[in-house]
């Protein structure tokens, strides 16, 4: 699917999973850090954004607001320790001002703002925005016969507002072959599983049903990511949605696929052992 | 489904200012584009669509995502007009409004079509006599609330010109084009005095603000000088011109919004934090009962002679 040769096809997954190992170690620090934040999320989108802003993304951090720039919408705003590590290690701003976390006064609140941050497009937090305001973005794309591209990520349990049903109709109808949506399937709302709280199986099904080309990959591995998302949308004539299967927590033991972190914050002996274990 | 008074002589329905400014500034500038939700007829852009089909963004009922859209039109550089009813772009979508638009910063303008009780009988699910309210805690939104045809058309050309969130009221009731000295120009955050008095000032916007001129002249064959202010921007309000018209005495300000937290609301935290007078804020109640426009209108005293008692009995609280 992806026109680069083998080697370095192999050398681009390689240097996208040291990303994905250093943006789960730097958030999690940032988290235990700052006592606060959605752990259990950052960890199920971390392939999926070192995947994209490693492989995927067309951006030149000191341009971000350059209209060509493709864009990524990151609807589940509140896993910024994911997020902000991600947009530092594509430097659009110092790795040091990740300290800052939280802080009074820092450009890091607990969910993005694009007027403090570059990089950030649109101010979410509020489930349910990101694929409305994509849309958006990929209508004015569509209009300007545009070949920027647009991503944006939700949570899975985000997909139970209604407004992102709403924008699915209307991707659908005007065909926005130029819009992907990346959906972090951890299977884990805040609560409980998403099954037993408000049932999106199938999901595939769904979207297929609202007119939308669907992908289900693996959301930890950087391979297939890169093939589904790298692959030219060009003539497809649908928006195209990627089912991510992840895991919430992935990467730490006790965290793993527990819904205890969806915004667990980590004790100085949980911090070190996850250190231990993301090598 | 319209409940808009008839059009008399000399009256007119500030849609079709909205429309022909839309249209004249779409011409010029590509970057314009409008969004509805299924509600081009209601907006009067069916001429709109007919010049620039490519143009519009119709996202059928759907209102958070018809201001959703509008926000990501302005990241891919376009200058939206987002328009629909007003009791539903606001109340639906507030949320949207509030971190789509407000909190995000964007270039959107929004357009609160037959705002206030112009729906009448369809009752209060179709009035928006809360748009204001709502929409004034968003500090950076600029609010625009015009009277007559001339003020809708300066109203959405300053609204284009801005960069930023700009929310315009615009009503589907008749309302006459006010008399003006020559040269008047619009200004976001300026607030323009149509008649002169000393006695007491009568502050009003949109659909009021003639029917406050009727209740000066009124006042003045009794003797008593009432100003009338065009307070047509809400926010950010002109707090000079609400300080002069504290040193009247008494201040009325008249409002198709309810009493609570619109125009009233914002002169009354001005007045009450800088020189405080007597004043009287007209408006509507609540939720209101069945009935037209114009007799909500007269029901509630928002007429000629509703203000002008307003105006009398406020002036008698006078120190």
């Amino acid at each position: 699917m992806t026109s680069t040769a083998p080697d370095l096809r192999n050398d681009q997954v390689a240097a996208i999973a040291d990303k994905a190992l250093w943006i789960r170690r730097r958030s999690f620090q940032m988290v235990y850090e700052a006592q606060q934040g959605h752990p259990g999320g950052d960890f199920s989108a971390t392939d999926i954004l070192a995947t994209l802003y490693f492989g995927v993304l067309r951006y030149d951090p000191k341009k971000p607001r350059d209209p060509d720039r493709d864009r990524f919408v990151m609807s589940k705003g509140h896993c910024t320790g994911a997020f902000y590590s991600v947009l530092a290690a594509a430097g659009y701003f110092p790795e040091a001002d990740l300290s800052t976390y939280m802080e009074p006064l820092s450009m890091l609140n607990g969910h993005p703002n694009r007027n403090y941050l570059p990089g950030v497009e649109t101010n979410t937090g509020p489930l349910g925005h990101g694929l409305p305001v994509a849309t958006g973005i990929a209508i004015a794309g569509q209009i300007d016969n545009a070949d920027f591209r647009t991503f944006v990520l939700t949570g899975d349990g985000e997909l139970q507002e209604g407004s992102n049903w709403e924008a699915a109709l209307t991707c659908a109808h005007r065909k926005l072959e130029n819009l992907t949506l990346i959906i972090d399937r951890n299977r884990l709302q805040q609560g409980a599983r998403t099954e037993d709280t408000a049932s999106l199986d199938p999901l595939d099904d769904k979207w297929r049903a609202f007119g939308w080309h669907v992908e289900m990959v693996d959301g930890h591995d950087h391979a297939q990511l890169l093939d589904v998302l790298s692959a030219s949308p060009k003539g497809r004539g649908k928006p195209l949605c990627v089912i991510a299967n992840t895991f919430k927590g992935k990467g730490v033991s006790y965290m793993h696929d527990n819904v205890a972190w969806h915004h667990g914050v980590p004790n100085k002996e949980q911090y070190e052992q996850a250190m231990r274990e993301l090598v | 489904m319209s409940a808009a008074a008839p059009s008399k002589s000399g009256f007119f329905d500030c849609r079709d200012s909205f429309a022909a400014t839309i249209e004249a500034l779409a011409e010029a500038d590509p970057r314009i584009v409008t969004v509805v939700s299924d509600s081009v007829g209601s907006s009067k852009l069916g001429n709109f669509r007919k010049k620039f089909p490519d143009r519009m963004v119709n996202v059928g009922i759907a209102e958070q995502t018809l201001v959703a859209v509008g926000a990501g039109l302005a990241n891919g550089g376009k200058v939206p007009f987002v328009s629909a009813a007003s009791c539903f772009i606001t109340g639906r979508a507030l949320e949207q409004v509030k971190a789509d638009i407000a909190y995000s910063n964007v270039n959107v303008k929004l357009i609160g079509q037959s705002s206030g009780v112009a729906y009448g009988e369809l009752g209060p699910t179709h009035h928006s006599i809360e748009d204001l309210a709502w929409l004034r805690l968003f500090n950076n939104m600029k609010l625009i609330v015009p009277a007559d045809p001339w003020q809708t058309a300066e109203a959405i050309k300053a609204a284009a010109a801005h960069d930023g969130p700009v929310f315009v009221r615009v009503s589907r009731m008749a309302v006459p084009a006010l008399e003006r000295p020559e040269g008047a120009k619009f200004e976001i955050g300026k607030a323009e005095t149509l008649v002169e008095g000393t006695d007491a000032t009568i502050i009003a916007n949109g659909t009021m603000v003639h029917r406050a001129v009727a209740a000066a002249k009124t006042l003045a064959a009794e003797g008593i000088s009432a100003r009338v202010v065009n307070m047509a921007t809400v926010n950010p309000l002109d707090e000079a011109v609400i300080a002069s018209a504290a040193e009247t005495g008494a201040i009325v300000t008249v409002e198709e919004h309810s009493v609570r937290g619109g125009l009233g609301g914002a002169v009354a935290e001005v007045v009450a934090t800088t020189n405080p007078v007597p004043m009287r804020i007209l408006g509507f109640p609540g939720f209101v009962p069945t009935g037209s426009a114009e007799w909500l209108f007269d029901h509630f005293g928002l007429n000629e002679a509703g203000i002008a008692d307003a105006v009398r009995q406020t002036i008698a609280r006078k120190k």
